[in-house]
């Protein structure tokens, strides 16, 4: 019972960061009918502004306090929500009205540029980083748990940004108009809603939240590298996915329950190799069963 | 068409074997280097049948290459011991015959319950069955788990590959050019417009998958025995990539510009070798530059072209 605890306790951290990059598929999904395959590598790029950032703002902050990590989560979100707006308009723009392939086949084209990139040896280079401890460090046991500090973090910084996500879409004037082009980008348009704006506005939310995302990750995980966005990025849009493409609780649904079902496969000895592929197998299930995802409502195609 | 296609067949085939015959008097690096473009040339006129012919946005090409490629090998080095050296050629035509039905078995497997599913849709499944399938490979014994296949025998010589490829071309030539061919056509020109005409859309979704993931196998197979070594590693997602973006290059459904897409892409990377820290940024910024300017591919030119979705 305690393992099984301790391992939902694990798992829901994952889950929590799976869902923050999630809701940026999600919503750039939701407007532009195609997976951003870049957004795990904004993801990425978070992280490494975090590395960057954190020896800059303990010049002012104290090292290793919770206002510094702060400011360094903000900054690196600031960071990345400009990067996601320039990718936006320098790659995704010029193709607005073009095939969804053409568009899909560029946002490949996108991230493996980033990657290769920040490979190079004159940028990250290739090799994992270490990553500072932001926070004090510190475990609590209750009975024979172990919670650490980071992972209470993780899910508070994961339920408020959710809230502010929330608010942001439902209540915000912004938020309504991101709701109205996704629901038809036309008609917005001749409402008066300035489409090109949302778009921007929505990739700067999404990369916004990816950062934090990768902040997250690598201060659970204290390593980060270049090509640590591709496969946490798969994942989370796999998560996307499963809870229903486009569908922002569903994105958050479906991030925690792959974060938590891989976290148990991790802990099976037999299924532990396997772990990498939980994710797609859950993936292609849903599908298969519910081709919409968990939370959305079955569409009608019409001629 | 179909004449003049056996005749270019007859003809691929024997400049194939006559240069393999020659092939002592050449350069092995550049020997080694037109075996790639060989295989590569499969991999790419095979996915350009799901891809470009049939328009189904498939991301799983090195898997079904990593399955023929594993059995391949693991059939040869079971049966390498057995049996007497002069039975090599059959062993290694039986090896890599198997693998491409094993790949076109996993091709079926995939295709049926997942091809109901379209485009991102499917493009994010395929992807996910190109991992699942590498992380078994990963963490199977039988297949050498992480580290992979080793002491493959260096069977694949030019012939061999270039063969492959000429029956990989010609087939797919054929199939696309057949009467029962226009279906592929027309699943990707409309697929409701197709089923309305009685054209049964995951039929021949299904069939592109399966001779696809039969050939990508078959060129699994020849990688295996040319390089004598397989890592899963090898056959990631960025592979699978490599060879959409040959495809794309070459233009979606266009069977010469996507050899010669292949050609070039195989041998750029060889020249660029000494600008090797930029040769994948430079790579990516092609596949972005092309899709921005020229997203019918650059060796498209005006021919009837209907506006494709």
């Amino acid at each position: 019972m305690t393992e099984f605890l301790q391992q939902l306790i694990n798992g829901l951290a994952l889950g929590a960061i799976y869902a923050l990059i999630a809701l940026g598929y999600t919503m750039v999904y939701g407007i532009l009918r195609f997976i951003n395959f870049a957004h795990g590598d904004v993801f990425m790029l978070g992280a490494f502004a975090g590395l960057f950032f954190t020896p800059v703002v303990e010049r002012v902050f104290p090292p290793q306090s919770y206002s510094g990590g702060l400011v360094v989560l903000l900054l690196a979100m600031a960071v990345c929500a400009g990067l996601g707006i320039l990718i936006e308009m320098l790659a995704y723009r010029p193709l607005r009205n073009r095939p969804k392939l053409t568009v899909l086949i560029t946002a490949i084209g996108v991230s493996l540029f980033i990657e290769y990139t920040c490979q190079h040896r004159l940028v990250f280079g290739a090799a994992p980083r270490k990553f500072p401890d932001l926070i004090p460090v510190k475990t609590w046991n209750v009975d024979l748990l172990v919670i650490s500090s980071t992972q209470v973090i993780v899910f508070v910084t994961t339920l408020l940004l959710l809230v502010i996500l929330r608010f942001i879409v439902q209540k915000t004037r912004m938020g309504t108009a991101m709701r109205a082009v996704s629901f038809n980008e036309q008609a917005a348009a001749l409402m008066g809603v300035n489409i090109n704006s949302i778009i921007s506005f929505t990739f700067g939310l999404g990369s916004a939240l990816a950062a934090a995302g990768g902040i997250l990750f690598a201060m659970s995980y204290a390593s980060i590298d270049p090509l640590m966005g591709v496969q946490t990025g798969l994942k989370a849009f796999v998560a996307a996915v499963v809870g229903g493409i486009g569908n922002l609780p569903g994105a958050a649904l479906g991030g925690l329950l792959i974060g938590v079902i891989e976290t148990f496969a991790g802990g099976i000895p037999g299924l532990s190799n396997y772990r990498d592929g939980i994710a797609f197998t859950i993936l292609i299930a849903v599908l298969i069963f519910r081709p919409t995802g968990l939370l959305s409502k079955p569409q009608v195609e019409k001629v | 068409m179909n004449s003049g296609a056996k005749r270019y067949l007859l003809l691929a085939l024997l400049a194939a074997l006559i240069v393999s015959g020659f092939s002592a008097y050449f350069n092995r690096y550049y020997l080694g280097v037109a075996i790639d473009v060989g295989i590569n040339i499969m991999l790419a006129v095979s996915l350009n049948l799901i891809n470009g012919h049939t328009g189904q946005f498939s991301l799983g090409h090195a898997g079904f290459m990593a399955v023929g490629g594993y059995i391949a090998a693991k059939f040869s080095l079971l049966l390498q011991p057995a049996l007497p050296p002069w039975m090599q050629p059959l062993i290694f035509c039986a090896g890599l015959l198997l693998g491409g039905a094993i790949a076109a078995l996993t091709g079926l497997a995939v295709g049926v319950p997942t091809l109901r599913l379209y485009g991102d849709y499917l493009a994010i499944v395929t992807l996910g069955f190109g991992e699942i399938i590498r992380v078994i490979f990963q963490t199977s014994e039988t297949f050498g788990a992480a580290t992979g296949l080793t002491g493959i025998p260096n069977w694949t010589h030019f012939g061999w590959a270039w063969s492959g490829a000429a029956i990989c071309v010609f087939v797919v030539t054929c199939l696309v050019n057949s009467t029962y061919g226009r279906g592929f056509i027309a699943v990707k020109d409309d697929e409701i417009a197709a089923s309305a005409s009685g054209i049964n859309p995951v039929r021949y979704k299904v069939t592109a998958f399966v001779v696809g993931a039969f050939f990508a196998g078959v060129a699994g197979g020849l990688y295996a025995h040319h390089k004598s070594f397989l890592s899963p590693t090898g056959f990631d997602f960025m592979k699978s990539i490599d060879i959409v973006v040959m495809v794309i290059l070459g233009g979606m459904g266009r069977t010469v510009g996507v050899i010669i897409a292949a050609i070039l892409l195989t041998l750029l990377p060889e020249y660029l070798r000494e600008f090797s820290d930029y040769r994948m940024i430079l790579y990516a910024l092609l596949i972005i530059l092309i899709m921005i300017a020229r997203p019918q591919g650059l060796f498209t030119f005006a021919r009837r072209r209907p506006d494709s979705k």
